[in-house]
């Protein structure tokens, strides 16, 4: 059941980061959807949503947990954003249901939904302070005088903007406007919040601080989030789960390395971060082993169950850092290896990426990683290279 | 507002610009003479003109006020001259009854017409901002076409609509709402009901412009933040159209405050408008110090709700 729990996995880049950051020495594993007992807080059952003709989201069943930080993730004009705005109730789902802590949110207008967004644009009041925007919720709910003061001054040391609540947004910079609108939306201690591409509009530094910030409150407060996001980074760093949309419906939902290690599908591969896809027909599939004949060049020894007759068409995913480069030819004996001509290096600083032509003709592409000086790097363009990887490093695609 | 405390955060933020370059400081500086000169010569030179004939007598003579200045004459001449002039006119608009009411008629003609203007350009204006996007040049262009007409052939239209046997009374007997036919020409109500005829696409662009711009997802906001939509309209529309407001119901109050033609054909003969008293004067009593001196003094008055103006302007939103 926890094979993949965090530690279990090593990953690259932002997700180990992420992993590390959240689980922190106590090793909390924070999985409820693996938990038959677990009810969901928000279920979407089966939703549709047609604009004229065309389907912005089809029959879209997807379960989310109480304390959960979910990421609704793809390109634009996938459908995230609808079904965001169908959970705030901005728009109403053509078909299917929408159930919070049970209740059908069906003919609920957005004002009376326990639910509270922040928009991509922070879409704050400019005629209002930053206090008036805070407090512009809890003012509908006529709460005390006294007691909004405190909380508007609770939000403000959450997201550490005191002292500047007497200011119009206009005399803010990007960063301390997003605080703002994450404070608005939290003030009313929502169900559950979402957030439309909550750090697009920042750059890439402050991005990832931010990012940091939004998980502790996410796990300070112990509320849901769900974010829609079409920054696979983002959406990596930030969530327990992503929900990758590909045309209206949901092509995987799963951990982050889940998604990265074992995407479900071509599409979802190639979607999430960098990978080779090397097409070839099943030879021979047992219990948890397989072999593979790639147009790659030559046969592929694989460390998986393969749901496919032998004969079959298939795809091993394999990721660029999983590729072990060499000048001479590898000693283990049992790693795939094949051989080929470094025609490209594209140099990224903590990494570079090689384009290898094998051969065969196929292209490959192999990250390395730069731990050494540059001058002191024995492969260069035009060189011959030995590429090789474990059974157990690419994943094989029926679909 | 007290000092702003530093930011927490070491984020990059855009400093204040540089100044520009002088040779383009040069050109920017030529580039404001154009309006500059024009007002100069259109409005400073004629408005000296009027000062001057407001502080001089009248006299029957060519031209029909004294003292007139002779160049030719030296100092002497213009010691002369100065002193001729005096503020007698002005102690005469303020004594006299008939200008004191004149000038009140007028700003409370003007106020009530402009608040009119507002209840009835306003939802016309939001509703032009809430049509669908293609169809709102159409609307906007509706709203001025009467303008194509000559506006003296509309104003005597309404002569017609609302004399005895005009079209309004013939409508309200033929649906027995009234027996007898209503007395309307030549009362207030006939003036407010020209002026604000006359006035309403003044009224209506300005809210346009600043509603159309407004961001919807603002609405959105506050929708999600427990706001019903009649009440995220007056904390969120509401407020965010006021640039609008102000600027149709400047842009309304001030010409209606000297309107002449509208009170002249649809009032009655007994108070006057400013405009008409300032008419009088100029054309039937030949005082031209006098109707300077009001005209003057109507200017005057109108330079506060400008000044208002400005200030809040300057005071309200920057960036959105």
């Amino acid at each position: 059941m926890l094979s993949h729990s965090p530690r279990a996995i090593s990953v690259a880049g932002m997700a180990n980061g992420n992993f590390e950051q959240r689980t922190g020495g106590a090793a909390r594993i924070f999985a409820p959807w693996k938990d038959p007992a677990v009810r969901p807080l928000l279920r979407i059952e089966a939703v549709t949503k047609r604009f004229g003709e065309a389907e912005a989201v089809s029959q879209l069943s997807l379960d989310i947990y109480e304390r959960e930080f979910f990421a609704l993730l793809g390109p634009s004009g996938c459908g995230k954003t609808t079904l965001l705005r169908m959970l705030a109730g901005f728009d109403q789902p053509s078909a299917g249901r929408i159930l919070l802590d049970g209740n059908d949110l069906a003919g609920v207008p957005p004002h009376r939904r326990p639910v509270n967004m922040m928009f991509q644009n922070y879409a704050l009041f400019p005629h209002l302070t930053v206090e008036g925007n805070i407090a512009f919720g809890l003012r509908q709910d006529r709460l005390p005088k006294a007691e909004i003061a405190a909380r508007v001054a609770d939000m403000l040391a959450l997201v550490r903007l005191e002292g500047f609540g007497a200011r119009r947004p206009h005399q803010l910079s990007g960063g301390q406007r997003q605080r703002v609108a994450l404070a608005r939306a939290l003030a009313k201690r929502p169900r559950v919040l979402l957030l439309d591409e909550p750090l697009s509009a920042l750059d890439r530094k402050l991005r990832e601080d931010t990012g940091f910030e939004l998980m502790e409150l996410q796990d300070k407060l112990g509320l849901t989030f769900i974010v829609v996001t079409h920054d696979q980074e983002e959406a990596m760093m930030l969530a327990d789960r992503i929900g990758v949309m590909n045309a209206g419906t949901l092509a995987q939902v799963a951990t982050p390395a889940e998604i990265y290690e074992q995407p479900n599908s071509r599409w979802v591969a190639d979607f999430i971060g960098d990978v080779n896809l090397i097409e070839g027909r099943v030879v021979s599939a047992g219990l948890g082993e397989a072999v593979i004949d790639s147009r790659a060049g030559g046969r592929l020894r694989v460390a998986q169950n393969v749901d496919a007759p032998v004969g079959a068409t298939v795809w091993l995913a394999l990721r660029p850092e999983k590729i072990e480069i060499a000048a001479r030819e590898p000693a283990a004996f049992d790693a795939n290896r094949l051989i080929g001509q470094v025609h490209d290096i594209g140099y990224l600083g903590d990494v570079s990426i090689l384009r290898v032509r094998l051969d065969s003709g196929f292209e490959i592409k192999a990250a390395v990683a730069n731990r050494t000086r540059l001058i002191e790097r024995p492969i260069g363009i035009g060189d011959r290279v030995w590429l090789s990887w474990a059974p157990e490093a690419g994943v094989v695609l029926t679909q | 507002m007290s000092a702003p405390p530093p930011a927490p955060q070491p984020g990059p933020q855009s400093g204040p610009q540089p100044a520009p370059a002088p040779r383009r400081a040069f050109g920017m500086r030529l580039l404001v003479l154009i309006p500059a000169l024009w007002l100069a010569l259109f409005f400073v030179a004629p408005f000296l003109i009027v000062l001057k004939i407001s502080l001089s007598q009248t006299v029957i003579a060519q031209p029909p006020y004294a003292p007139v200045l002779d160049p030719a004459g030296g100092l002497p001449a213009l010691r002369e001259f100065v002193a001729g002039l005096s503020l007698d006119n002005y102690a005469l608009l303020v004594t006299d009854a008939l200008y004191v009411t004149s000038y009140l008629r007028s700003l409370a003609m003007a106020a009530g017409s402009t608040l009119l203007l507002l209840l009835i350009g306003y939802p016309i204006a939001y509703g032009i901002a809430r049509s669908p996007r293609r169809i709102q040049p159409v609307l906007v262009i509706a709203v001025f076409l009467p303008f194509l007409t000559a506006f003296l052939i509309r104003i005597y239209a309404w002569v017609n609509i609302l004399q005895r046997e005009g079209l309004l009374n013939e409508v309200l007997l033929a649906l027995g709402l009234v027996r007898e036919p209503l007395a309307l020409l030549s009362t207030d109500a006939a003036i407010v009901i020209g002026l604000v005829y006359s006035y309403l696409p003044f009224m209506v662009l300005p809210l346009y412009a600043s509603l159309e711009r407004m961001d919807d997802s603002l609405l959105e906001a506050a929708a999600d933040l427990g706001c019903p939509a009649w009440k995220a309209f007056w904390l969120v529309t509401v407020p965010l159209s006021m640039p609008g407001v102000t600027a149709g119901a400047l842009l309304c109050f001030i010409p209606i405050v000297g309107e002449f033609v509208v009170p002249d054909l649809l009032g009655g003969s007994g108070a006057m408008m400013i405009g008409q008293t300032l008419w009088v004067e100029f054309f039937s009593n030949k005082d031209w110090p006098v109707a300077s001196a009001l005209a003057v003094a109507l200017l005057a008055i109108l330079l506060a709700p400008i000044v208002i103006h400005q200030h809040l302007q300057s005071r309200t939103l920057g960036g959105g």
